[in-house]
């Protein structure tokens, strides 16, 4: 789903989604319910083309039955939400010191020129957007990148540009 | 493999496979301690025995973490495991979850069982969504085998675990930020005391430890806490995961006793890449104070002797640098990482990370200033030991650490407006 396709509440919070919010409350104890605030915000984004709105985090802290500036604290506080478009495929790019200093400068100017965008844009078709990261915790596989749930290690921009050309 | 102890099956196919892991014994030490109903205190004297020492950074003796807990409180008590493995430099426990998560399950149980908690979490960072995914699987298996749920193997014993993904938050590897994301709340550090074993989860007494400590627990029950101990070296029991990265050839994670010299860990890496010289050390993370090559030399690994170096074994996280490296650029990102990550709840953390980043970053830049090298040092002095957690030392230590060794290069930059390592000097 592009980002300016919005849903409205009833299409976003379908029974599926609903099943999978409460499978997240259910793991805690009774009355714990803010617990899964975080889960909830993370179905509800990829639900919702990889971004927040607010009216998406109302929506999540009336499911919860919390008021709304609980999820907004939460939902800004976390580096994983998105509060403006990100692109199909959001590239975070690992900078931190293992990566810095096997070469990470160059898979991000890589990227950058073959994109044409910077961190924090997004390109013109949607399919890409641009994120540095803080360390992933995969250090032995440096340079390294996620996109998605996955892991992408040993980065050069031969392998980058494979990448690329697989991610739709 | 004789002195390895989460990996000592790592020859086995599929050791994140329940049948695998069983077939070198996974699950005896629980289904002994249920089905015999072992004394808890027995499990915490094997612990204290063994040496093992918190295995996230702090190094807190483990058994003696566990024997805080009053098991007969009149409330819940919960068992927390941190796999928020956000310290640069740091990739053990992603291993653990990939590749031997029976170990942390069963270690869980054990833990929970000790204390009497009905409810354990795994805290995972947002991002390792592929380890979750294979941790999650095995905790799915095990309750399937009878060893998750209610009333296990028939002891009366109920334990449910589950898995609480991050956001995204380095803080969030301190315990009490961890317990609040947990709570559902902003990764904000309480006030410590009250410790959480007596506040802790929902306020509730609570144990938090790291995926390599708890990973440790089975191996240590079944083959003897003497046996583990011995492993190690004084005040250092056991072997400890070392993740090494860098300028080295063969990047990865090492199971090694504690108390291995630096170089056969290196040695082990493949020493330098392409022929490069060594520089300086990492030794435990990036929150660790920076070590030259030739002392680093010179070093064993473990607790004691990192520390009297002046630095710390903390995660075990070992970044080898070459002799390109400029330091003020690694300390110009360092102080990136932690202003970036400061929680902004304590002043002097918040404010002075801020200073650390834009004084070195101007430093980096050229437009460093001559009173920049004692400014730096009086405002991590400012910072030190003046916030809730351990996020405002981390970000001092390092600045420290590099101006008591590289303080030329630092001066070099203010006075020449460019990089000594570069201009060859």
């Amino acid at each position: 789903m592009s980002a300016l396709e919005i849903k409205n509440r009833d299409e976003l919070f379908t029974p599926e989604i609903r099943a999978e919010i409460d499978h997240e409350i259910a793991k805690y104890p009774e009355g714990e319910s803010q617990s899964a605030s975080m889960a909830a915000l993370r179905i509800i984004q990829d639900a919702n083309g990889g971004w927040l709105t607010q009216e998406r985090m109302d929506e999540v802290a009336a499911y919860l039955d919390l008021p709304s500036i609980a999820i907004y604290e939460v939902a800004t506080f976390y580096s994983m939400y998105e509060h403006k478009p990100v692109g199909r495929n959001k590239l975070c790019v690992c900078t931190n010191i293992s990566c810095m200093i096997n070469n990470s400068d160059q898979i991000v100017e890589h990227l950058n020129s073959k994109l044409g965008i910077k961190f924090g844009e997004v390109t013109e078709d949607g399919r890409y957007s641009l994120k540095e990261v803080e360390c992933l915790g995969a250090c032995g596989g440096a340079p390294m990148m996620q996109v998605g749930h996955k892991y992408y290690e040993n980065l050069t921009p031969e392998k980058l540009d494979s990448i690329l050309d697989e991610l739709e | 493999m004789a002195n390895e102890v989460i990996f000592k099956n790592r020859d086995l196919d599929n050791l994140w496979d329940i049948e695998q892991y069983r077939s070198r014994g996974g699950y005896e030490v629980l289904t002994k301690i249920l089905t015999e109903k072992t004394p808890p205190a027995e499990i915490i004297d094997g612990l204290k025995t063994s040496g093992l020492r918190g295995r996230g950074g702090a190094g807190f003796p483990t058994g003696l973490k566990w024997s805080f807990i009053n098991r007969d409180a009149p409330t819940d008590k919960y068992l927390v495991c941190n796999s928020d493995e956000g310290e640069p430099g740091t990739f053990k426990d992603r291993d653990i979850l990939r590749y031997n998560p029976h170990a942390l399950v069963e270690g869980m149980l054990i833990a929970s069982y000790v204390i009497d908690a009905h409810y354990a979490y795994n805290y995972i960072r947002g991002e390792f969504w592929e380890p979750y995914e294979r941790f999650q699987n095995a905790i799915d298996q095990a309750r399937a085998a009878g060893f998750v749920g209610k009333n296990i193997l028939g002891s009366g014993f109920d334990c449910e675990l589950n898995v609480h993904l991050g956001g995204g938050a380095y803080v969030c590897g301190e315990e009490t930020a961890l317990l609040e994301s947990i709570e559902g709340k902003k990764g904000q550090p309480r006030y410590k005391p009250p410790f959480p074993a007596h506040v802790g989860l929902y306020g509730c007494p609570t144990v938090i430890n790291n995926t390599e400590t708890l990973s440790s627990v089975p191996t240590i029950l079944r083959e003897g806490a003497e046996q583990f101990r011995d492993i190690g070296v004084e005040n250092s029991g056991g072997s400890k995961l070392f993740s090494i990265s860098g300028h080295v050839r063969n990047p990865g994670v090492f199971e090694l006793p504690m108390g291995t010299p630096f170089s056969e860990l290196f040695e082990l890496a493949g020493g330098m890449r392409d022929g490069s010289k060594l520089k300086a050390v990492i030794p435990g993370g990036s929150s660790s104070p920076v070590i030259p090559g030739n002392l680093m030399m010179d070093l064993t690994m473990d607790y004691d002797t990192i520390a009297k170096a002046g630095s710390m074994l903390g995660s075990g996280a070992v970044i080898v640098m070459d002799e390109s490296t400029c330091m003020v650029k690694i300390l110009d990102r360092m102080g990136y990482f932690y202003h970036e990550e400061s929680c902004g709840q304590c002043t002097p953390c918040r404010e002075g990370t801020g200073w650390l980043y834009r004084i070195v970053h101007r430093i980096e830049n050229g437009q460093g200033r001559p009173e920049d090298i004692d400014l730096l040092m009086d405002v991590q002095n400012r910072i030190r030991g003046k916030t809730i957690c351990a996020l405002g030392d981390a970000a001092a230590m390092p600045v420290a650490g590099m101006l008591r060794y590289y303080q030329d290069e630092f001066q070099y930059h203010i006075d020449h407006k460019k990089c000594m390592v570069g201009a060859g000097v």
